[in-house]
This record gives C-alpha cells, structure tokens and sequence, in this order.
C-alpha cells in the first residue's frame, strides 16, 4: 500500500535560519532518504523550491490565467513529498513521525489511490 | 436471576457472539463495514435454512463460515474489482469453505481488542469512537447509539460509514500495538469506553448502561494486565450500582444506601483489586477509589471526606481537569468548612461549566449565603440538560432564598 509523506512548513531561507541549522535541516532530509530507502519503503522523494519560485494554472470565467506564486497563500507551504510502500496506516505514521519537519510543521500521511506504471494507472494496494 | 436480569445476558451472550465474528471477520479483511454486511447476510441465511436443515452443532462457526464466502464473493465480484482495488487474488479464488464443516467454536480467535484498538485509533475522530465500538463489538444498531448520542439515526449512520470507509480505505491494521505502542494507544481506547459509559449516566440513555460496563470489563479481561483498563472496569461498575431510578435526581452523598446494587459493588471492588499495583496509581484507579470510599458507606454509615480528599489532591496531580478540581472544592468544603471549599474553587470558568455552578451553590447555601446561593443554583439550573437535575437544583435555590 503506498502512502504519501506531505511535508507543510513555514518557508525560510538560509539566510533567515542562519548558516547551521540550514546544514542541520540538510543532514536531517539525507538521513530520513537514507532510513525510508533502508526500510525497503521508498519510492520516490521530491524537495520543492520554496513558493516564490512557483507559477499557478487556473481557468478564471473560462479564461486561462498563469499566475506567479502558490495555489494557497498560506503561512504552511507544502516543502516537500515522500511516497512509501509499506503493509498498512500504523506502519506510514511510524515512518511519518521520523521526518525532517515534524518539529516545525505539520506532517500528512495520505494513502495513495491509483499510481502509474509505464503510464498505465494501477491501483494502489 | 429476575427473568429480565436473564433475558439481558442471553442478548449480551448473543451480541458478544456477534462482536467475536464481526471483529474477525473485519480482521481478515481489513474492511469492518463488509464484514457486517457478510455477517448480517449469513443471519438470514440461517434464518431460512436452519428451519429446514436444523440447527448446526456450532452455530458461531456456520456463521463464520457463510460470512466469510459471502466476503469471497463480493471480491469476486467485477463491481468490487473496480471500486476496491485491495483486491487478493489468490485469496478471492479459494474454493468456498463448507459450512456444514466441523470448526471448533473455541478456536475463534477473539479479535475484539484488536477491533477496539482500531475504533479509537488516532486516524479516526474521537466523537466517532464510542459510537463505533457500541455499533460494532457490541451489535448495537445505529438508532440505540444515535439516541444515547442525542443525534439523528441518520447524522449517526453517516458518520459511522465515513468511520468504516476510512479503516478499510486507509488500511488501518487490526492489531494490539505492542508494548512500546501501548502506552500512547491506550488512552484513547480507555477514554472511548469511559465516554460510552458517561453516556448512559445521563438520564434518557439509562438502558445502555450495562452495556458499557459490559465494554469496561471485556476490555480489561482481553488485555490482562492493564491496571487502568481493570480501574475502569471498576469505575464503571461501582458507578453503576448506585444508579439511581429515573426522573428524580438525589445527591451522591444524600443516596440511601439501601437503594443501591450489592452484587455490583461487591463486583466493583473485586475489580478495583484486581488493579492494584505497587506504584503511583493512574486516573481511573484513583476515580474508582474514589467511587469505591462511597460505596463504603453501605457499611460505615458515614463518607469519608478525609479519603476523598486524599483522592482527589491525587487526581488533580495525575491527571488535572476542571471537574477534578470543583469536585476537590466540594470535599474540601465537607472537611473543611464551606468557605474553604469555596476559596478552593477555581475562578469562574469560561465558557460556563455547569458543575461548578453547581457546587459553588452548594457551599453558599452551606455557608448560610442564601441570597447569592440562590442565583447560583439558578445558574446551575440553566447550565444542565437533564430535567431531573434541573428540578433538585431549582428547588435547593427556592429553600434558602431570603435568608441570607
């Protein structure tokens, strides 16, 4: 069953979290990789940019407009997902509890619906 | 045994059955709300062959086994092919099992406390939890759980189904968390059946209260050797013995000893014993202490307000609350005099908290304030949903009125 690890935290930037606790969140991501890939559990992980970088799609009275910055505007910007195959809930709360983040942000465990394969939809079991 | 003593435990014998067989059968599949459509499914069946073929020597086991090919077929079927892709294989395609098989009954494992375990699981919403474990370890119907939860059968149905779809859909594992685990699952597991019992000591859901005590004790009995979980069982049974009939409200400590259950506070302390253990007690013991000094009553004659104010200093350290803290007031009020029990009392809670009302009143009228206890009584009054109070409260408020 797989189970995607949504990472919500307030954004800063390395100058505003100072030179080592930014080299303290890196060494954190590396060995949480490092823990969900020797648990046999992860299949893929993805660190975003933080939302000032990011540009939304939305049809406004049938119109398509391409907007500079996040769907939300929200103090919690999602940082950044981890999809994890493991037997059941309990065992992705487990693995959700250790991730970089869950001291200063809100951490999601979301079971998965359907996933690709060759660009076929799967069902996720 | 009175014949509606009898006809009580023959129902709890049954639904305990049922509660065995639904939580297996939500075990095997993961999925709670299929195994009680299999499981209702293999009931009429029964209903229309046992007249037939008769009765079968084990008839938990038929059940268990109808139930469990009708799960089989719904896998089978296309249309859960595509709506529930959890679909196994190799399981779907077994051949189905003969009912008429000789299964011992005892080799059932119960599930139970694994069910209970999922029904308060974090990932579920904690209004919902009590709901679900009176709707699916005890079999009770979705319209009892509604009215003891003063909502509409239809409010209570629905939020039962989302419950069930989220266990299956998130795959909620149905085990007992292990002992590193326990510690944070338990709580909430303690807290659901606590709930199911505060329920029923409101006045309109007095029928459901053997039936939480029953949820109390089989929880403590399958976990073994969980001091809270026997101080619950115990807590719920010393409360229940001293239940009072409905529509008129007397005070604990005003209660004539005579009007309450003996065989259920002998069972009660029997209970609380079985929780002792060297070492700082938790919550629920140190509640069903407290339950158990009143209960002594029945044979000292007198409350001891010395104990109960041991008690609930204790219980204001282990687990504070503002109940435990009026509640303290009170006492300290009976030890030491109404005014300490009103210097006791923590400032006015907002929003209102109708106990505290309740008792500031209280040690008013006791301290000879009439007119102010009048207005607090008043107060308290308003505050509470239940008639029976309401009445006992109005009327202390009508007593000392002028005289202060």
């Amino acid at each position: 069953m797989r189970y995607t690890i949504l990472l919500h935290y307030p954004e800063m930037t390395a100058e505003q979290m100072g030179e080592d606790a930014w080299a303290q969140g890196e060494r954190e991501f590396a060995a949480y990789a490092a823990t969900l890939q020797a648990a046999g559990a992860l299949i893929g992980a993805e660190v975003l940019q933080p939302s000032s970088s990011t540009t939304t799609l939305r049809t406004v009275d049938g119109a398509l407009q391409v907007q500079d910055g996040p769907f939300a505007d929200t103090k919690d910007q999602l940082g950044g997902t981890f999809v994890v195959d493991v037997p059941d809930l309990d065992t992705a709360i487990e693995l959700a509890r250790r991730a970089p983040g869950v001291s200063w942000g809100a951490v999601e465990v979301r079971p998965g619906a359907l996933y690709t394969v060759d660009g076929v939809w799967t069902p996720n079991a | 045994m009175s014949a509606a003593r009898a006809r009580a435990a023959a129902e709890r014998a049954a639904r305990d059955s049922y509660g065995r067989l639904v939580a297996l059968l939500a075990a095997q599949s993961g999925d709670v709300a299929l195994a009680q459509d299999a499981l209702a499914d293999a009931f009429e069946q029964a209903l229309t062959r046992w007249p037939d073929d008769g009765v079968p020597r084990t008839p938990d086991a038929w059940l268990l086994t109808v139930a469990r090919n009708r799960i089989r077929d719904v896998w089978r079927s296309a249309a859960h092919r595509r709506t529930a892709p959890l679909l196994d294989d190799t399981l779907a395609d077994l051949p189905a099992d003969d009912p008429l098989a000789d299964v011992d009954p005892a080799a059932i494992p119960d599930r139970r406390l694994a069910l209970l375990f999922v029904c308060a699981h974090p990932a579920i919403a904690p209004d919902v939890r009590t709901p679900l474990m009176l709707q699916t370890v005890l079999g009770l119907d979705s319209a009892q759980v509604a009215t003891a939860f003063a909502v509409t059968p239809a409010a209570m149905q629905q939020r039962l189904v989302r419950a069930k779809r989220r266990i299956a859909r998130a795959r909620i594992p149905f085990v007992v968390p292990d002992r590193s685990a326990m510690a944070e699952r338990l709580p909430p597991v303690l807290e659901a059946v606590y709930a199911c019992a505060a329920v029923t000591w409101r006045q309109d859901a007095h029928d459901l209260a053997g039936e939480a005590r029953h949820l109390a004790v089989v929880l403590a009995a399958l976990l073994g050797d969980e001091p809270e979980a026997w101080a619950l069982a115990a807590l719920v049974t010393l409360s229940l013995a001293r239940r009072q009939p409905p529509g008129v409200f007397v005070p604990l400590d005003e209660q004539d000893p005579a009007t309450w259950d003996a065989d259920l506070l002998t069972e009660g302390e029997a209970l609380l014993r079985r929780a002792q253990r060297p070492g700082v007690p938790g919550r629920f013991r140190l509640e069903a202490a407290i339950q158990a000094v009143h209960a002594d009553r029945r044979r000292t004659g007198r409350t001891d307000w010395a104990a109960l104010r041991t008690l609930y200093t204790a219980l204001d350290a282990a687990a504070p609350s503002l109940g435990g803290r009026v509640a303290l007031a009170a006492v300290v009020g009976r030890v030491d005099g109404p005014d300490a029990g009103l210097a006791a009392l923590p400032p006015e809670p907002s929003p209102a908290f109708q106990p505290w009302w309740a008792v500031r009143a209280d040690l008013l009228a006791r301290a000879g304030r009439g007119a102010q206890a009048a207005g607090a009584f008043r107060r308290a009054a308003e505050l509470t949903d239940d008639e029976a109070v309401r009445a006992y409260l109005t009327a202390r408020g009508a007593e000392g009125r002028g005289d202060g």
